[in-house]
């Protein structure tokens, strides 16, 4: 029963077909993405920013969850790519008339999708929809519920790259609401792949999940504490609705412990850079002093964003049916 | 089959390329061996003139037969193209596909005023009105023969004859 335990991001000659979770994929596969976008970086500095590898093929953006960087940044990368591009706000449409999932998916691929991208409220939706589709179709996870999304961490890892150089000699610390967070999962996966000796994550113990140190990771509630000495401060944003379900009493409160202000970073190393997923909360999870100063990469994180994405599509869109 | 010296041949082409050479004259090289050439060649020329390197792995046309390859290459095109003279260098012409996405690359940085290609080997077997205007050797090989050029630790060019297995 080989095939039940193959790689469903692989097709049978070990070439990513999908691109949906950064779990079990080897280190050797993350540079070769990693690599691939140095390229592209330079496509987005020219005059004509377009290269046509991806001439005539359709990429439809389905977007079951409201989302404007994300959706931008993958409709920009396609572009660039010369591909066309479609974008769906499914919740918006036919979700509400009632149709399902895979009929919506059905119907594209009838339209000759080549490519979907995908972003679901639940975990597991672009596993589901990679399962269903033609073995021609790609699919590229753009964020499922809690469980992951592969391209922000990749544009993650390729923005430490960038200012670190190598990954075996840094301590990296993840802070805030891991518990929520898709994006956590798929960077401690990729820093622990990439070989990252020591990934620390910090937050209260209502935003961890439980046996998070599992995922090879050590654990800090003391934000001072966690933040001695890394090369690498990753901020997760403070989603406000979990103000409400009563994991955390108020957002003061939570700026007070787990806010990162100039203060709290002086802590780490003095060449630390700082990163954010967006979209950010000034004054929750991040302060504006620290947002916008001198080591904070948050803005080159989108601006990498468009050149690791397009990395994907053209490996996905180049591997053999 | 008695290959050419590579070494001789980049001295042959510096002096064929040195009287082309103008105020607005560049060299750009395509990977991998291309770039070696280049710098060879620039080396021997009497003017200093700028250098860039282009990898057309995203401008070829069997992408949707071969997919990307297997390593990428930034280009790197450090000035403006538009207005120059591009002299294009490539180590082997073959097909004249690699040219053709070469020149489609150059004209998404601007609009250059002339582009000449710079060869090492010339090994015939076109499929595209492409033509060599500096060429270091003329050799006529078969489609199953593979001429590829090497480079040593030295940094010391030599050509090497392989067949292709199918």
């Amino acid at each position: 029963m080989a095939f039940l335990n193959r790689n469903p991001q692989l097709n049978q000659h070990g070439e990513l077909q999908h691109l949906l979770t950064i779990e079990g994929l080897g280190a050797g596969m993350l540079r070769h993405i990693l690599d691939t976008a140095e390229s592209f970086v330079s496509v987005s500095e020219r005059e004509v920013k377009k290269v046509p590898l991806l001439r005539g093929k359709s990429i439809f953006n389905l977007f079951f969850e409201p989302s404007t960087r994300t959706r931008t940044t993958f409709e920009i990368a396609a572009k660039r790519l010369s591909a066309d591009v479609i974008n769906l706000n499914i919740n918006a449409s036919s979700q509400s008339k009632g149709e399902t999932v895979l009929d919506t998916v059905d119907n594209l691929a009838a339209m000759q999708a080549d490519m979907f991208i995908v972003r679901h409220a639940e975990s597991g939706a672009a596993h589901f929809i990679a399962r269903h589709v033609a073995p021609h179709i790609h699919v590229v996870n753009a964020g499922d519920g809690r469980h992951a999304h592969p391209t922000q961490g990749l544009l993650d890892m390729y923005t430490i790259r960038h200012y670190k150089k190598e990954f075996h000699n840094l301590r990296v610390a993840i802070v805030g609401d891991v518990l929520h967070s898709r994006v956590a999962r798929s960077q401690i996966h990729a820093l622990t792949t990439l070989g990252v000796p020591e990934v620390r994550v910090i937050a209260p113990k209502t935003l961890l999940p439980a046996e998070v140190e599992r995922m090879g990771v050590q654990v800090y509630y003391d934000m001072p504490q966690g933040l001695k000495d890394v090369d690498v401060v990753i901020m997760l944003r403070l989603q406000n609705e979990r103000m409400r379900g009563a994991l955390l009493p108020s957002a003061q409160e939570y700026f007070k412990s787990y806010g990162l202000t100039q203060d709290k970073l002086a802590l780490a190393k003095s060449d630390a850079i700082v990163m954010h997923p967006g979209p950010m909360n000034r004054g929750v999870e991040i302060d504006s002093d620290v947002a916008d100063g001198t080591q904070s990469v948050i803005l080159p994180q989108v601006t990498f964003g468009i050149a690791v994405r397009m990395a994907v599509m053209s490996i996905l869109a180049g591997s053999k049916q | 089959m008695q290959l050419p010296e590579a070494e001789k041949l980049v001295q042959a082409m510096a002096q064929q390329i040195e009287p082309c050479l103008g105020e607005n004259s560049v060299m750009v090289g395509m990977h991998t061996g291309g770039v070696w050439l280049a710098e060879k060649i620039h080396a021997l020329l009497e003017r200093d003139i700028p250098m860039g390197t282009l990898d057309v792995s995203f401008y070829r046309d069997d992408f949707s037969q071969s997919g990307l390859h297997a390593e990428v290459a930034p280009s790197d095109i450090p000035f403006d193209v538009t207005g120059r003279d591009i002299i294009l260098v490539d180590d082997v012409l073959y097909t004249g596909r690699s040219v053709r996405a070469a020149m489609n690359e150059l004209f998404d940085y601007g609009r250059p005023s002339s582009i000449i290609l710079a060869v090492l080997v010339d090994r015939g077997g076109r499929e595209l009105p492409i033509s060599s205007q500096v060429t270091g050797a003329v050799l006529a090989l078969a489609p199953d023969q593979n001429i590829q050029l090497n480079r040593d630790p030295q940094g010391q060019l030599s050509l090497s004859l392989r067949l292709t297995t199918a």
